[in-house]
């Protein structure tokens, strides 16, 4: 295309639109190649201008490792200690189109030392070269770069076995290696595996044939990153969106921006925010272009919401159908990146999405040795490790599983005091069940509450005459509650006597006012979602009533206690009717006080008929059959 | 991209890959940071990344103002070209000038293109990000251009002297960007930094993004100098004995100051023809920036000391 030809010209556009992107990395051992292999692809490719050669042919001749030919590892290893010292200290990003496809490959350092940078590469790629030289066969090196591939979500790998002619060619070196690799990449979660034997300073199999490897019938390095499948299923996962900025111009317009992590969004669909677990439907779907009707994963935008409801940035919104998980405890593997080593319990910062927690690691689990994949008991996490650990966050986030959604699964670790990033993890499940309860979009109640603790909270409301065994069953009851994972408090004269009511007599007006007190605490403990038992005389009707009244239907069981005066008498257990029936205790229910006994308790309890372990029974099978627990 | 109904598509074109991704960074810096600024350098990569920031934060105008470190020395077209653009945008427009630099005499001829860039770029871009403190600022870098850029990240750290240490930089993960810094010290983000040249001027074309008219051709005074066609765009430059200005058909791949900034001999005169000339180009775009011709490591040696 020398002359311009505007309709040629045109269609080369729209071919070069057409074309997809595949970003890779290439790791592997110090010296195995990588910026060679990038520099041959380069140039292979056609896409070094004359300057760039120019400079290429001088800088070859100063640092140049080769003799008299170009050093196509100068090309990529750009900081000056680098090229000093012959080694890649950073990942460098190089560009390259061919007819099919653009590419954008990531070169990683091999030492140990910059793991962290590997990393960073490894982290937006969607296939990894990993080179072996033909003469070391697979190092250290190797299985730390496939497993940390493998951690980060990677699938394709392609097992680029370089420098094969300084093996002779040897098909048998080729496969020995091949084997060796593969022994332990079962265990990683690669799902293909693309082995090519090459030699990237003399270009066999980058992009063209090699003759001297005439036994080798599969792709050349160039024609498998061409066809290589790597469509992601974004698009068909639940929608989640991580708000990044709220969009104020004035007050008419609020908008939510940020770019769409998996799923796609219209108008006129429910969503819903994981952490309040609010939802309203999508009003409108604004861009710079005009409103659309629909926008899919990978595109940045800004929805406006039918309703008003809170959200800020670090809020996700989710398919109002699959939420996000909403947690504060997880476990999660962590590739530590700084010096000085993670230390349990101290405060860091996790960025995940566009929402900041505070939070600590509570325990190392174990870390994994890189070679072998064991599992070691350790007490930190020293630079360059991987470790599982759990963690917990000072506020619960919304979040997926790593594996199920990279954007809404992996977080960075900050410094508090440096700033500095001192590890990248990927959440692997959250710890506590009771988590995986979304929150409502309703203010906490009662209800939730009761809910989260697995029950209906109730106050059971024991009533009878003194001595009729009524906080004898009553504890019992509570017993077994608790014993059945319920949450139960017990009110009773000595607890609330000694303490809220010791300033009240047994006066009428006292003996009112003080179920009046036992009441409302009743009431409160029932709003915490308790499920409260009360053991009070309550000889009057009427306090019972105001009792129950203070309480939702079906919220007040009353328990009557039946236990004949008689049956009490004898008992005495504090010699109270004793001191009644000799005129020492003034208004003593069943002397010389009346008990009004209740006309629709819902548990009559024969009292003296049966042991109290029994009666215990008939409540809890009572609270059962009404669904309290 | 054009409003264009994508009811059934599933995948995105490389070049709507490229818009969301540095409208997801301009986010982060609007949100994470409290006073950002976007460096504004008025050539083609500065009009694309305003045109990101305009999509960016629409129907709101980009949240942070333009930072234009003008040397005195860049081309007539190119100041207008500025004004108009902030005005369009609803951005405030922020000019900073190395006053000291302009006291002192300093010009290319004076004291030779490196100082000369030293003192009205790089001290004055670090003069104006003091004074203003910003704790983020926007560059148009692309990784493609030159060996230390392809080394850079997409939120690079800088210390309180502006400094950029290549060795030590922070691990950067999927598109969670740090964005913590201690007072003082600076975050700069490149959201141009996985495009190449020939996207940008794929992206110019088919969003139809203005940029200044010194990069179509036209006939243009100029002089030749080691090879190089210097423009005379004003008075200020000066002539060599017998050296007179003649009228060629140039245009510019890259801008910068007048003096320092090389024209090619072209008639490409629309975008469709520029791009075309881009793709049978041999010679990559910064060999038109007398500043980076010194030897390998000079842009790295540049960054280092603050210059973008």
């Amino acid at each position: 295309m020398d002359a311009f030809d505007p309709a040629a010209f045109a269609e080369y556009l729209s071919r070069q639109e057409r074309k997809d992107l595949l970003r890779f990395l290439t790791c592997g051992s110090v010296d195995d190649g990588k910026s060679t292999l990038i520099g041959r692809l380069l140039y292979d490719t056609k896409l070094l201008f004359e300057d760039q050669l120019a400079t290429l042919q001088k800088d070859s001749a100063k640092h140049g490792t080769v003799g008299e030919d170009i050093d196509f590892a100068l090309l990529v290893d750009g900081l000056e200690a680098e090229r000093e010292q012959g080694i890649t200290i950073d990942v460098a990003y190089r560009f390259f189109a061919t007819e099919k496809r653009k590419f954008i490959v990531a070169d990683t350092p091999g030492h140990e030392q910059y793991t962290r940078n590997m990393a960073t590469g490894a982290s937006n790629a969607d296939l990894a070269i990993i080179l072996i030289d033909a003469r070391k066969g697979v190092l250290t090196q190797t299985r730390r770069h496939s497993y940390i591939a493998s951690l980060l979500g990677i699938k394709n790998v392609v097992l680029a076995i370089n420098k094969i002619d300084l093996v002779g060619y040897s098909k048998d070196v080729f496969e020995k290696i091949l084997a060796d690799y593969n022994s332990f990449a079962d265990e990683l979660a690669f799902d293909n595996i693309q082995p090519i034997p090459m030699s990237a300073r003399f270009g066999d199999n980058v992009t063209q044939r090699g003759e001297n490897l005439s036994w080798y019938d599969g792709p050349t390095l160039l024609e498998h990153l061409e066809s290589v499948d790597i469509r992601g299923d974004e698009i068909d996962r639940p929608l989640r969106m991580p708000v990044q900025w709220v969009n104020r111009p004035n007050l008419d317009f609020r908008g939510y921006s940020g770019t769409i992590a998996s799923g796609t969004v219209s108008v006129g669909e429910e969503i819903v925010v994981a952490g309040s677990g609010r939802s309203s439907t999508v009003k409108s779907i604004v861009t710079y272009d005009g409103e659309r009707d629909r926008a899919i994963a990978g595109e940045a935008v800004t929805v406006t919401l039918a309703d008003e409801i809170d959200i800020s940035r670090g809020d996700l919104l989710c398919d109002a159908n699959q939420r996000a998980e909403v947690a504060d405890q997880f476990s999660a593997h962590l590739i530590w990146m700084h010096d000085e080593a993670l230390v349990p319990g101290r405060n860091y910062l996790f960025k995940i999405g566009s929402k900041t927690v505070s939070g600590s690691v509570t325990e190392i689990k174990y870390n994994v040795d890189v070679n072998s994949f064991q599992h070691l008991a350790a007490k930190k996490v020293a630079l360059n490790e991987v470790s599982v650990v759990n963690l917990s966050f000072r506020e619960p986030i919304a979040f997926d599983p790593y594996g199920d959604n990279p954007a809404t699964g992996g977080f960075i670790v900050i410094d508090r005091l440096s700033n500095l990033t001192v590890g990248a993890g990927m959440i692997d499940f959250a710890l506590r069940r009771a988590a995986n309860i979304h929150w409502q979009a309703v203010d906490l109640d009662k209800h939730r509450r009761g809910e989260a603790m697995g029950q209906r909270p109730a106050a059971i409301w024991f009533t009878g005459l003194s001595g009729a065994g009524k906080s004898t069953v009553a504890n019992l009851v509570e017993k077994r509650l608790f014993a059945l994972g319920k949450h139960t408090y017990l009110l009773d004269g000595d607890n609330i006597r000694h303490g809220l009511n010791r300033d009240l007599g047994f006066t009428e007006a006292d003996r009112v006012e003080n179920i009046r007190r036992v009441g409302e605490t009743a009431r409160l403990f029932v709003d915490a979602g308790v499920i409260v038992l009360c053991s009070f005389i309550s000889p009057f009707r009427s306090e019972r009533q105001m009792a129950r009244d203070l309480l939702e239907p079906g919220e007040f069981v009353e328990v009557f206690v039946d236990t004949p005066l008689h049956v009490a008498e004898k008992r005495d257990p504090k010699g109270l009717y004793k001191k009644a029936r000799a005129g020492r205790i003034k208004n003593f229910t069943g002397i010389d006080s009346p008990y009004e006994q209740p006309e629709r308790a819902e548990i009559t309890l024969a009292g003296g008929m049966a042991a109290p372990e029994d009666l215990a029974d008939q409540v809890i099978e009572y609270l059962r059959d009404h669904g309290y627990i | 991209m054009s409003a264009s109904p994508a009811t059934q598509t599933r995948e995105l074109t490389h070049l709507q890959r490229l818009e969301a991704e540095s409208i997801h960074i301009m986010r982060e810096v609007a949100a994470e940071f409290r006073n950002p600024v976007m460096l504004y350098s008025i050539g083609k990569d500065s009009s694309v990344m305003l045109h990101l920031a305009k999509k960016a934060f629409y129907p709101s105008p980009p949240p942070f103002p333009l930072l234009h470190v003008d040397t005195t020395w860049k081309f007539r077209e190119m100041i207008a070209f500025r004004d108009q653009a902030a005005k369009d945008a609803r951005m405030d427009l922020i000019v900073h000038t190395n006053q000291e630099g302009v006291r002192d005499g300093v010009t290319p001829f004076t004291h030779g293109s490196s100082a000369y860039t030293n003192i009205m770029k790089t001290d004055a871009l670090k003069e104006a990000l003091t004074k203003y403190r910003f704790d983020a600022a926007f560059g148009g870098a692309r990784r493609d251009e030159e060996k230390s850029r392809a080394k850079e990240r997409i939120f690079s750290f800088r210390t309180e002297n502006h400094g950029w240490d290549p060795k030590n930089q922070r691990p950067e993960l999927w598109n969670v960007y740090n964005a913590r810094v201690r007072k003082g010290e600076s975050i700069r983000a490149f959201p141009l930094s996985n495009w190449t040249e020939l996207d940008i001027w794929q992206y110019i074309l088919k969003e139809a993004i203005p940029i200044v008219p010194l990069y179509f051709a036209a006939k243009r005074p100029v002089v030749e100098r080691d090879g190089m066609l210097i423009m005379v765009d004003d008075e200020r430059l000066p002539l060599a004995p017998g050296e007179t200005p003649e009228m060629r058909l140039i245009r510019f791949r890259t801008l910068g100051c007048y003096p320092l900034t090389a024209a090619m001999e072209s008639p490409a005169a629309t975008l469709p023809e520029i791009v075309h000339e881009m793709l049978i180009a041999r010679t990559s775009e910064r060999s038109g920036r007398l500043i980076d011709h010194d030897e390998a490591g000079s842009m790295e040696k540049k960054k280092r000391e603050g210059y973008f």
